[in-house]
């Protein structure tokens, strides 16, 4: 499979939070569209609004703690020619305002983007009421709507840039905590496309956000058992990239999905719709076990609700397992 | 700026529309055998004052920059909507009859995207006013004003009043929203079911200028626009006394009118009524 070469050490990867990659895109865009606005939802800080608002203070809107009209403020200026950005914590955002995403903005095809921040059980210590694990399942069936899950900082950047300039509903997701910096700026990046960032033939991880980095040391430990794993970034959830699916199910036959999110309804279950209805495999699934999240560090909490590579890793054996069988 | 509208008619012409108005409502949910007439008829002579002698816009160019806009927050009342895009040309008068069926233009609840003059795709109620106020935000300062039409069982869903305080911290002056004050909802009265009231001093208190009309005389309700217009300080909110269901006499004041099509002899009852002269 065509591959993009990485040059990062797994071992001492740099670290950078993904929410600093949506911080400066909006700066970066802000400077080249005059019409992007930001509007805030009261912790403009944590989701790194802050720094646009700074720099451009006559098109940040603070809001206050109102998810539901912050959405419909977005739509309604979005119908006079702006381009609004708007950001809370992944829970309140695609949740509390649900009704106003799906009716106001997607069935209206309104040009409104959405920053998720605080997606993920690495939120930590504020628990389960703050850590979103199922933004993804509840966005993505959303018509018009697009589902992005950048893997690192660099990568958020991107997506938000590409976001900003593509016209209808979006939704980009990220966490809090950093993450491992596994993408350079020259490293491709492409709306409805992902990559393959190694390849290998008997089993394909197809992970999205902070899994991604988790599944290439899985690769790596997997390779010592004797497994040749592949490691493909499927960052935008929706539109999925069906021909890259099936490649990766067509070259290895098994196939390990890994998100840090609910099981259900997520980006595994994405790829299992495209499987089932072209090229049925094995799939494992590695994310959330239909649980809320709690207290606790974020590494912590990743490794006891199995969101890290030793539990894609015993996923991947068994799939291969099951693939023999 | 000039726009075709408004066309500024006398009492005696607006009067005429809004005969053709009711009817045109009893039609169409007649047709489809289905929709919302109580409400649609007590918000009509709103809508007829509104574009026929007080917005700014031009049918021909829908999208015009420069135009006022309208927000039926209250979207279930579609027909009330239709029937003046209809009257004042947004499209032609003959589709009318196609409300609420398969592929017509006319959804049950407005559709911005199906439909020219449809600002907002409402129906989810609670919702409409704060497109409204972020409209009236992107707008602010450069003429256009933004009018928004809410239901007062609507006052119950808490965005409201998100956009409500929203309004009044940005000075949304361009901002003019109008409550139907029909003191019915579906299961009832709205006293019965979920008291709203003092609803005047509820927006006065979230800083909005607040004015009252009887939201059947026409006259009157020109008034309060233009006095509207001339607050600079604050949005404004016209709390309009309406009666659900008027000009239809077995619709006036029921609750059960809220949402069903009249029968056969209801609407021949109804058109004749409507045929006997102006709505007073």
């Amino acid at each position: 499979m065509k591959t993009v070469r990485l040059t990062i050490d797994l071992d001492r990867p740099g670290q950078t939070p993904s929410r600093d990659g949506f911080g400066h895109a909006l700066v970066e865009e802000g400077r080249r569209d005059p019409q992007l606005v930001v509007l805030g939802a009261d912790i403009s800080s944590s989701v790194r609004v802050d720094w646009f608002r700074d720099q451009f203070p006559d098109r940040f809107y603070s809001v206050g703690i109102a998810e539901q009209n912050l959405i419909n403020i977005a739509a309604g200026l979005s119908l006079t020619g702006k381009v609004p950005f708007v950001s809370t914590y992944g829970v309140f955002l695609s949740g509390r305002a649900w009704d106003q995403i799906r009716t106001t903005v997607c069935y209206g095809q309104l040009n409104v983007k959405l920053g998720g921040a605080h997606g993920g059980i690495s939120v930590g210590p504020d628990g389960a009421t703050h850590q979103a694990l199922e933004e993804i399942a509840i966005m993505r069936c959303l018509p018009h709507m697009t589902v992005v899950v950048p893997a690192d900082a660099e990568e958020t950047r991107k997506a938000t840039l590409a976001v900003a300039r593509m016209q209808g509903p979006a939704y980009v997701r990220f966490g809090r905590e950093k993450v491992p910096d596994i993408t350079v700026p020259e490293t491709p990046f492409e709306l409805g496309s992902g990559y393959c960032l190694r390849d290998g033939s008997d089993v394909a991880i197809v992970a999205c956000g902070a899994m991604v980095f988790q599944a290439l040391l899985a690769a790596r430990t997997l390779t010592t058992t004797g497994i040749d794993a592949a490691v493909i970034n499927l960052h935008t959830i929706k539109p999925i990239d069906e021909a890259l699916i099936l490649e990766a199910a067509r070259k290895t036959g098994a196939l390990v999905t890994a998100e840090e999110h609910q099981k259900m309804g997520g980006m595994g279950c994405a790829v299992l719709e495209v499987l089932a209805r072209h090229h049925p495999v094995p799939v494992e699934m590695v994310g959330v076990n239909d649980t809320f999240g709690e207290s606790g560090q974020p590494d912590e909490l990743m490794s006891a609700y199995g969101l890290d590579a030793a539990t894609i890793v015993a996923a991947a054996r068994q799939v291969v397992e099951r693939k023999k069988s | 700026m000039r726009f075709p509208y408004p066309q500024n008619l006398d009492a005696g012409s607006l009067a005429e529309h809004g005969i053709w108005l009711r009817q045109a409502i009893v039609d169409m949910v007649y047709q489809a055998k289905s929709g919302h007439p109580g409400g649609s008829l007590s918000a009509i002579d709103l809508l007829n004052v509104l574009y026929h002698q007080i917005m700014r816009y031009d049918p021909q160019h829908p999208d015009h920059p420069h135009r006022d806009r309208f927000v039926l927050s209250k979207g279930h009342c579609s027909p009330a909507l239709y029937a003046i895009l209809a009257d004042c040309g947004f499209f032609d008068r003959n589709q009318l009859s196609g409300f609420r069926k398969f592929g017509s233009p006319l959804q049950g609840h407005p559709s911005r995207l199906a439909l020219p003059g449809v600002e907002v795709s409402t129906g989810s109620l609670g919702q409409g006013l704060s497109v409204a106020a972020g409209m009236a935000l992107g707008l602010l300062g450069l003429g256009p004003r933004v009018y928004c039409l809410m239901g007062d069982g609507e006052q119950q869903e808490g965005q409201i009043w998100e956009a409500a305080m929203f309004a009044a911290h940005y000075r949304l002056n361009n901002l003019c929203a109008l409550l139907d004050h029909n003191d019915l909802q579906i299961d009832g009265s709205v006293s019965q079911v979920m008291n709203i009231e003092p609803i005047d001093a509820k927006w006065a208190a979230f800083g909005w200028n607040v004015l009252h009309v009887n939201g059947h005389d026409l006259d009157a309700i020109r008034g309060v626009f233009e006095d509207a217009e001339s607050c600079t300080a604050r949005p404004t909110v016209l709390i309009a006394r309406t009666i659900k269901g008027k000009g239809v006499s077995y619709m006036e004041n029921q609750a059960g009118w809220h949402g069903a099509a009249p029968n056969e002899a209801q609407y021949r009852q109804a058109m004749d009524e409507l045929a006997g002269g102006a709505v007073s």
